[in-house]
């Protein structure tokens, strides 16, 4: 095991479980987010249709990065947790209210009880999606930490910048949601979630213009790392290759793909997570306590690992196996009844 | 807020958290042992009545699992949000340990548990049952690591600890097997089996009290009750070896369960010995019982096997290292009283199967309906034994509860135990009136399983139907 570098093997796995968790998980709070426009019960059938199968798949990655941060890095769980307290609760107690929802939408004796459950799904799904990007900015920003514990205030989460960021994840999501839906529907909610998607595009660059711009003033070594050389030849590509996606996505929208939008979107966030990891990297927990500082002593990683080894790649398997089983538009015949 | 501090706000959240999961939990490995078993006999006698029952309590199963898993999630964030300290600790030991309960859960909910639900006809009689054992072992399996956890924070082992202050596996052996893991396990699985065997019964006798007892009714409250024979004695034998190891290592809790403040004269054989306090009223101020009914040397034949042994009292440990004693005492006096009511239910079944009575006697239908939750209410008193007689150690004798939080202000602590309280409650009240209206309905011949051809999540915590909805309705099929 000495050859190992598990510290940084359990950073970047725990780094995939996470991004794997804002790409999947992104999409159907999006959707849920989506209801706010689409208020029509046979759209809103569609739409819960489509991610009905995955949805719950796609949260178990929150507890494998939330989990798996407790087993390897608990220094960066005991630090983080208390300092994001209401954010993380808030996120945890939207995500079950909009797990619960969803599925009692589907059992309400009533047209009323199932309206109310609808709201309790778009606001869950809007809710969970702000506390995340609320929880993104707050650790951005950096966290004030006194030997080994968090030695900031109650409200230390909530700035212009953790809100922007909350602002932005939220718009981003429902961009996620946007394009899935124009992947897997068809007809007049295919044509008004392709209109959505150009608006939230739109919106989504601007965001992530000034997020980035507002991120490296928020840390001098973030400021190194972004606009000095070396950093540069690492971190330009990013800016361009962000500008590159624009411009497949605006052209798979006008040109009706009905794929494209989606994958775009999906490269922007990956690129956006890697302009996170740039800024951050090798901090765990801005600006103190990195990737090294954070990590439980290697006999305690060593020991996870092995499980994880053998097991990770098994769920990822059934993963893969469930999104094949459920490819394909969904439930065009809802439209008619 | 009402006098309470960050700590006691805290505690109250994690003790109402996890009160609410165990029961679930403890629900899936009792009734997913007992699926196994029906799977095994319909197989073996291929008589439709199991099958049936199979079915039926599958449906059952798969509601209260998803409450289990979705209670569950919270409960993995909480060490972090209110326990920081704890949790920078205890990480390097605990975390992994948690990590595998996290991945094995995947692992076995993911496969096992999808085909198990909806694989009947896709997989073959013998591929579907190995799925249930599997999925049987799996709840079993992940309640070994639970426990280990557990288990670890009462009796430490296999640890060192590092310059920072954080406890370090030193021999992960020891950590796993430590001194009370075996007999917290197997007192912990008993339970879960005894919490649905009187679930079972319970509902049975209300579908025979109905009248509407067909064959699959009668068997089912046939065998509740010879589980309620076999497993309560065994029970109850686990429970006074478990007690005999608390007596070791944690000797403070064994004092407050028996209310028992002074340590008598030790002295010539025919001492006073330890009576048993039956009944009392616990007066932590004045260090002594209220009220008391004791019997004199029962205590010293229970508690070391002799007649006049002795064990140390309450004001051995000064009052800053007590447990509280009130709830200890008085969880304790609950979960033995309906051990003793389980035993006695278990007995009167046998007395009357043997005079051939078991269908027909509404007293004990009406019994074991008033019994149906007395499994889960002595787990849930259990539980509060153990873990408020740890107090007030998190890890015993390492890390004091007072020392273990994270620098949350009780304001914050308290808004977000409403907040759990509020969302507890509307889940939960929606989900356990789903769990009735199954229950109240008898299981018929021909049972049906899960909707057969419905789209299922495979990938999930909970696969389960994908709640698809049909489209020539709109409606779920």
């Amino acid at each position: 095991m000495s050859t190992l570098d598990l510290p940084m093997i359990w950073a970047a796995l725990i780094a995939v479980a996470v991004l794997a968790y804002v790409l999947l998980d992104g999409f159907d709070l999006g959707v849920g987010i989506l209801f706010w426009r689409e208020r029509g019960e046979a759209e809103r059938d569609v739409m819960v249709n489509s991610v009905a199968p995955v949805w719950d798949g796609n949260e178990t990655w929150l507890v494998l990065g939330g989990g798996g941060l407790f087993a390897v890095f608990p220094l960066a769980y005991a630090v983080i947790m208390p300092a994001l307290y209401p954010v993380i609760i808030g996120m945890l107690l939207a995500l079950v209210f909009r797990g619960v929802a969803f599925e009692f939408r589907f059992k309400a004796a009533s047209e009323g009880g199932r309206r109310a459950w609808d709201f309790a799904f778009a606001l869950g799904s809007t809710a969970a999606a702000l506390c995340q990007g609320l929880a993104l900015g707050g650790l951005l920003q950096g966290i004030r930490v006194e030997g080994r514990h968090y030695a900031g205030g109650w409200w230390d989460w909530l700035t212009p910048f953790t809100v922007l960021c909350g602002v932005a994840l939220v718009v981003g999501y429902a961009l996620l949601g946007a394009t899935w839906l124009i992947w897997r529907t068809e007809g007049e909610l295919q044509a008004r979630c392709r209109y959505a998607a150009g608006r939230l595009g739109a919106a989504l660059l601007g965001l992530i213009v000034v997020v980035s711009l507002w991120t490296p003033m928020l840390n001098p070594a973030f400021r190194q790392r972004w606009f000095g050389w070396p950093g540069i030849l690492l971190t330009s590509p990013v800016p361009i290759l962000v500008a590159l996606v624009a411009v497949l996505f605006w052209r798979g929208l006008a040109r009706r793909h009905e794929v494209t939008p989606f994958l775009a979107t999906l490269v922007w966030f990956v690129l956006c997570y890697a302009g996170l990891g740039i800024s951050v990297f090798p901090m765990m927990v801005p600006p103190s306590i990195s990737i090294r500082d954070a990590a439980a002593p290697a006999v305690s990683q060593a020991f996870l690992l092995v499980g994880a080894v053998v097991l990770l790649p098994i769920i990822l398997a059934y993963v893969g196996y469930a999104y094949w089983v459920f490819r394909g538009k969904v439930g065009a015949g809802a439209h008619y009844h | 807020m009402f006098g309470l501090d960050a700590a006691h706000l805290a505690r109250m959240q994690f003790a109402f958290t996890v009160g609410f999961h165990i029961v679930f939990p403890a629900f899936s490995i009792g009734l997913a042992s007992y699926l196994m078993v029906l799977e095994a006999l319909w197989l073996r006698t291929g008589r439709a009545v199991y099958h049936d029952l199979f079915r039926y309590w599958l449906k059952i199963f798969a509601v209260g699992f998803a409450m289990g898993v979705v209670s569950g999630v919270p409960m993995s964030y909480q060490f972090g949000t209110n326990w920081g300290v704890f949790a920078d600790k205890s990480g390097p030991i605990v975390g992994p340990l948690m990590g595998y309960e996290v991945l094995t859960a995947f692992f076995l909910e993911a496969g096992f548990l999808g085909i198990m639900l909806f694989g009947e006809r896709r997989v073959g009689r013998t591929a579907h049952f190995l799925a249930t054992v599997m999925v049987a072992g799996g709840t079993l399996f992940s309640a070994f690591w639970i426990l280990v956890v557990n288990s670890w924070m009462q009796t430490p082992a296999g640890y060192s600890v590092g310059a920072n202050g954080q406890y370090l596996p030193a021999d992960w052996w020891a950590v796993i097997f430590n001194p009370s893991f075996p007999y917290r396990f197997v007192h912990m699985v008993l339970a879960a089996y005894l919490s649905v065997a009187f679930l079972v019964g319970g509902v049975g006798a209300y579908h025979l009290l109905r009248e509407r007892g067909g064959e699959a009714v009668r068997t089912m409250v046939a065998m509740a009750l010879w589980m309620a024979l076999l497993a309560t004695p065994v029970q109850i034998l686990a429970g006074d070896l478990h007690g005999l190891n608390t007596l070791d290592y944690q000797p403070a809790k064994v004092a407050a369960m028996e209310g028992d403040w002074e340590t008598p004269p030790q002295g010539a054989p025919g001492g006073t010995g330890e009576a048993l306090v039956l009944f009392g009223l616990p007066d932590e101020a004045a260090a002594r019982n209220r009220a008391e009914i004791a019997i004199p040397h029962l205590g010293s034949l229970i508690l070391t096997h002799s007649w006049s042994g002795t064990i140390k009292g309450l004001k051995e440990w000064p009052a800053a290292d007590r447990p509280p004693v009130a709830p200890v005492f008085f969880a304790f006096r609950v979960m033995v009283g309906l051990g003793f009511l389980m035993l006695a239910v278990g007995l009167a079944g046998l007395w009357l199967r043997w005079r051939g009575r078991l269908y027909e006697c509404r007293p004990m239908h009406w019994a074991m309906l008033a019994m149906t939750p007395a499994g889960f209410l002595a787990l849930l008193s259990g539980w509060t034994v153990t873990e408020i007689g740890r107090q007030p150690f998190t890890i015993y004798g390492l890390l004091r509860t007072a020392d273990s939080l994270s620098p949350i202000g009780a304001p914050g602590v308290a808004v977000s135990l409403a907040g759990f309280v509020v969302v507890y409650v509307i889940v939960y009240a929606a989900g356990i009136t789903i769990l009735l209206r199954m229950m109240g309905r008898p299981p018929l011949p021909g049972e049906s399983g899960p909707p057969p051809g419905a789209p299922m999540r495979t990938a999930g915590l909970v696969p389960g139907p994908a709640g698809q909805l049909d489209p020539a309705t709109g409606r779920s099929p």
